[in-house]
Parts: C-alpha cells; structure tokens; sequence
C-alpha cells in the first residue's frame, strides 16, 4: 500500500469515528448546561451545571431503578446458566430419540420472537397476579434466552469436552451430579463467558418486556423509569440527557473495561444465533 | 471435532444397549428448561391462537369465539397494511444498509492503519447501549425544537426542519438510527471474515496481475458469504422486530405513520382494548418474520455453495 493511500484509509477511518461520536458528544454538551442555556447543542458549554446529574438522579429514583436492573440481570443471568446449562449437557451426551425430539425443539423455538405472544402472555401474567413483580422479570427473560443457551452449550460439550474425562470420572464412582458439576461444567468456562454477557447486556438494556410487566415505580427498571421520566419532562431535556449520561455508563465503562470479551462474545452468540 | 465423538463411540459399543433406558436420557436434566419454555413461550404461543379467534377486550371476562372474523377485518385494515409496508422497510431497509456499512468499514478497518482499534471500538459502542436510551440520544439531534440538526441548518441560513414529524422523513430516520446502532455488529461479523482469509490468495492473485475489484470479486466476496448470510438473517430479524428506538424517536407517529408490528400491536392492546385483534397481529408478525428469514436463509446458503 502506498503512503498516500494510507494517509486517506486513516483520513476515513478518523471521519467514520468523527461520525459516530456525536450524538455522544451532544449528550454530553446538553447534560452539562442549564435548561435556560439555549446557545447551540453543538457549542461546549463554559460551565458545567452538574446539578442535573444530581437532579436527574433524584427525580428519576436512579437508585431504585439500577437497584431493580441489577437484581433482575443478575438472578436471571445465574438462574440462566444454571438451567441451561444443566439441560444441554443430557441433550448433547445421550442421543437417545427422545433428547433428539426436545433439542430440536428447544432449537426451532428459537426463530419465534417471544414478543409476538405478548397478549396471552401479559393476560396470564395477570391471572396468576404475578404482574409488577421483579421474579416473573427474571423468569420470562431466561425462558426467552433459554433456547439460545441450550443450543450454545450443546454444541460447545459435543464439540470440545472429551468424553474420556467423564468416563474416567465414572470408574472412579463419581455420580451424574458430580460429574457434571466437577467435571464438565468448570470446562464450559468460555461458552458461560459468551452467554454471560449476551445475557446481561440484552436483559440489563430490555424495555420491550419490562414495560409491560413492570409499570409500578416501585419495581421499574432504569429503561422503563427514564422512559415515563422523559414523557413528563419534554421541556426539560438537558435533565433528561444527564439521566441517560449516567444511564448508561455502568454498561460502557464495562465495556470499555473488558471490550475483547464482549465484542467477542456478542459476536460469537450472533454467529451462532 | 466430530471425530472424536465418533471415536469414543466406536470403543464403546456397549453404550448402545443403554440408549433405551428413559433413565439414560437423564430428562430430569432438563426438565426445569422445558416447564420454562412450556410456560413462557409455548403456552402464551398457542393461547394466542385461540385468543385470535375472538373479540376479547383484554380485560373483561366475556370473550366471544368469532372464527376468523379478526384475520378477514385484518385484511381490510388499512393501518395494518401501513404497519406491515413501515415493518418491512425497518427489516429490509437495516438490513442493506447494516451490511453496505459494515463491510465498508470491516475493510477500511482490517488495513493496517493507525487508529483502528479506536474507530471499531466507537463504531462498536452503540451495540451495549439500550435501543430505548440510543433513541432518546438521536432525539436530541433530531428533534424539531432545538435539535442538533436544525441548530446546524439554521447557521447555515436554511429553515428548520421537521423530521421527525414528517410522516415521509421518520421512518427512514429509525432506519438510520437502527443502523447507526447495530452496524456494529456486522462489521465485527465481517471482520472476522476477512481476518480467516488466509493472505496467500492475495499474493497469488497480485502475481497474476489480477486488479483490486478482481481480487475483492474472486477471493474476498467467496470466502466472506458465510459472514453475509449471517448478518443478513441477524439483521432482518432484529429490524423486523424494532420496537423501543421507535417508542423513543417518534411514538409510533404522527397517528400511525411510523408504527412497527410490534408497537402497534402494543398500542392495539393497551390503548384500544382490541386484545384479539393484537393477537392477530402476534400471529401476522410471527409469519412474517419465519418466512423472511428463512427466504433470507435459503436465498444466502444456495449462494454460499455457488461460490
């Protein structure tokens, strides 16, 4: 490659970052200035009104709602790898005809996008009172995850765990339980990673099933919370950036942290997807 | 890989006899997985059927089994044809440029230049970040009343604009803030694409005095199809089912003019108490997607064997 063309792939590459950047740039620039502030949104302002940030975080009950975010990624995100993976090790070890039937299952159901049975879904949530509750949060979320899950770690046990290691475990007398836990499981330690952080990132931004099943303040979720903040607040809309600013961060900051993981995870469960 | 499933299946012959026993299949195993799934995904699926043959409320207890009245008033409603055209130009219209931009950048950004690593991680960025809140961030640029846009177009002496009032101009905004956000995605596909091709075709191939574009047409654009029919299901699926950065952008407005399937079938339910209709538009929603992309699935395989 010649200098010069080097200087313009590096020129574009510069523009394309230049691009992306600034609906970033002006979140930032309108989260720091007054409402009253009505110089431009491109200007950066000569002060910086961090009340907003403090402002924002109380009227929105920030506090609340990553505590609700939290609790809810975290329990479905154990709850997930503990269920899927406990299913996939049977349905990927023991081809009899009836693990084939339930993995093929578990497989096509995945092409259903679980939002098209939103009304059947939201009435039995109501009907068995479980609306407003941060469990059924939880546990719709790993039934919608789970036979992506199931299928991640089926192919990874047929394809890397060898099963001389169980064999070897089962002369020594060790049971199906132990085996599992003791022996297969610590090697899923990649795979968990993957569906770790797809899970998390997907169930800690999900609006689509936690404005239906979390509408009460006390249990809303921060996309849900900033959602009904910004419907009252339209006038308002550098309170309404500084809440999306902090919003966001916990997520970018892991992200920036442990990028290679995520972009390798995200990509590999799309892949695979 | 397979061989070595073969193999220690082959020094265990007696494994065999085993595979009749239900207790072998060890089906407690993945007993909580499937009462989950049955649950939350099978039930609903099927009591959605049902509730599509009838005029229920969504709230009241008397709900009338009306055959096939819903799918016949779908036919001859206007708005969901409206809705079905916008879902479509939210799938197909990402899609293209989702995967045009992605491999752009998948192949600036696979050159040995300096700054790389920093423009895929900003490109990248927008995929963590909830659709919902990445809505709002593109509201703030394209909001009539002091958005970032106008404030540019009027230092420059035009007049205002209304974009995301415009029933013409938002849908087409959503395309390129969904784009904007998930292009990510694909260039990381695409990336990993190009980065399996290994660089003695290339080498050959400058020997021979073939031409950049030849090189591209003859090695590159082959050996990546598995990457494109990838993205290319990955993406429609994800623009068919676009929901929050439309809540967020523009609510589904003015009227109806920028509803997806699935936000109309939101506003059908919970503003209009037209549960069985919504239902119906479940089911509508569900074909659609199924039978885009496995076209979409079909159409890239048959090319990726071709090639």
């Amino acid at each position: 490659m010649s200098k010069s063309a080097k200087g313009v792939m590096t020129g574009l590459s510069i523009l394309i970052a230049l691009v992306h950047i600034v609906p970033f740039y002006i979140l930032i620039t309108m989260s720091l200035k007054k409402t009253a502030d009505f110089s431009s949104r491109w200007a950066f302002p000569k002060y910086f009104q961090l009340d907003n940030f403090s402002e924002a975080w109380k009227q929105v009950d920030l506090g609340h709602a990553f505590f609700n975010t939290f609790t809810i990624t975290l329990f479905a995100a154990l709850l997930l790898i503990f269920v899927g993976s406990l299913a996939a090790y049977p349905l990927a070890r023991r081809e009899t005809k009836l693990n084939k039937i339930v993995y093929v299952c578990f497989v096509a159901i995945m092409v259903i996008p679980p939002l098209t049975a939103l009304v059947p879904l939201y009435n039995m949530v109501v009907s068995i009172g479980m609306i407003n509750t941060r469990t059924i949060a939880v546990l719709n979320n790993v039934a919608s995850f789970l036979p992506l899950t199931i299928f991640l770690y089926g192919g990874f046990i047929k394809s890397t765990i060898p099963r001389e290691l169980e064999e070897a475990a089962r002369i020594d007398g060790a049971s199906i339980m132990g085996i599992f836990f003791r022996v297969v499981f610590p090697l899923l330690k990649p795979i968990t990673a993957t569906i770790l952080i797809l899970c998390c990132v997907y169930v800690w931004n999900d609006y689509q099933f936690a404005i239906f099943f979390l509408q009460d303040a006390s249990v809303r979720t921060v996309t849900v919370a900033l959602a009904s903040f910004f419907g009252e607040n339209t006038n308002n809309l550098n309170l309404v950036a500084a809440a999306a600013l902090i919003a966001i961060l916990p997520m970018a900051i892991l992200f920036l942290v442990l990028q290679k993981y995520f972009i390798r995870g995200l990509a590999a469960g799309a892949i695979k997807g | 890989m397979n061989d070595l499933a073969k193999s220690s299946k082959l020094s265990h012959p007696k494994s065999s006899k085993r595979k009749y026993r239900v207790g072998y299949s060890l089906f407690w195993m993945y007993l909580p997985a499937c009462i989950l799934v049955i649950i939350f995904i099978i039930y609903p699926f099927i009591d959605g059927l049902k509730i599509s043959f009838t005029n229920w409320n969504g709230f009241s207890q008397d709900s009338k089994f009306i055959g096939l009245e819903q799918y016949k008033r779908m036919l001859s409603d206007s708005t969901t044809w409206l809705v079905v055209r916008n879902t479509l130009i939210y799938g197909l219209g990402s899609t293209i440029l989702q995967n045009i931009f992605g491999l752009l950048y998948a192949l600036l950004l696979n050159q040995k230049i300096r700054m790389r690593s920093v423009t895929r991680i900003i490109v990248y960025l927008p995929v963590i970040i909830s659709p919902l809140i990445m809505g709002y961030i593109w509201y703030f640029f394209f909001a009539y009343q002091d958005g970032a846009l106008n404030d540019v177009l009027m230092a420059l002496g035009f007049h205002q604009v209304n974009t995301l009032g415009n029933m013409h101009l938002n849908i087409w905004i959503i395309v390129l803030v969904n784009t904007y956000q998930y292009v990510g995605i694909a260039m990381i596909i695409y990336l990993a694409g190009l980065q399996s091709i290994s660089s003695e075709y290339y080498e050959a191939a400058q020997i021979d005095g073939a031409s950049v574009f030849q090189q591209f047409k003859k090695i590159t654009f082959p050996l990546i199809a598995p990457a494109i029919t990838i993205n290319m299901v990955l993406n429609i699926i994800g623009g068919l089912k676009l929901f929050d950065v439309i809540i967020s952008l523009t609510g589904g407005g003015p009227g109806n003019a920028s509803q997806s399937m699935s936000t109309y079938m939101y506003s059908l339910y919970f503003d209009q108490q037209d549960a069985g209709f919504a239902a119906t538009q479940g089911i509508l929603m569900m074909f659609i997607i199924l039978i885009l992309s496995l076209l979409a699935l079909a159409f890239f395989k048959r090319k990726e064997v071709e090639a």
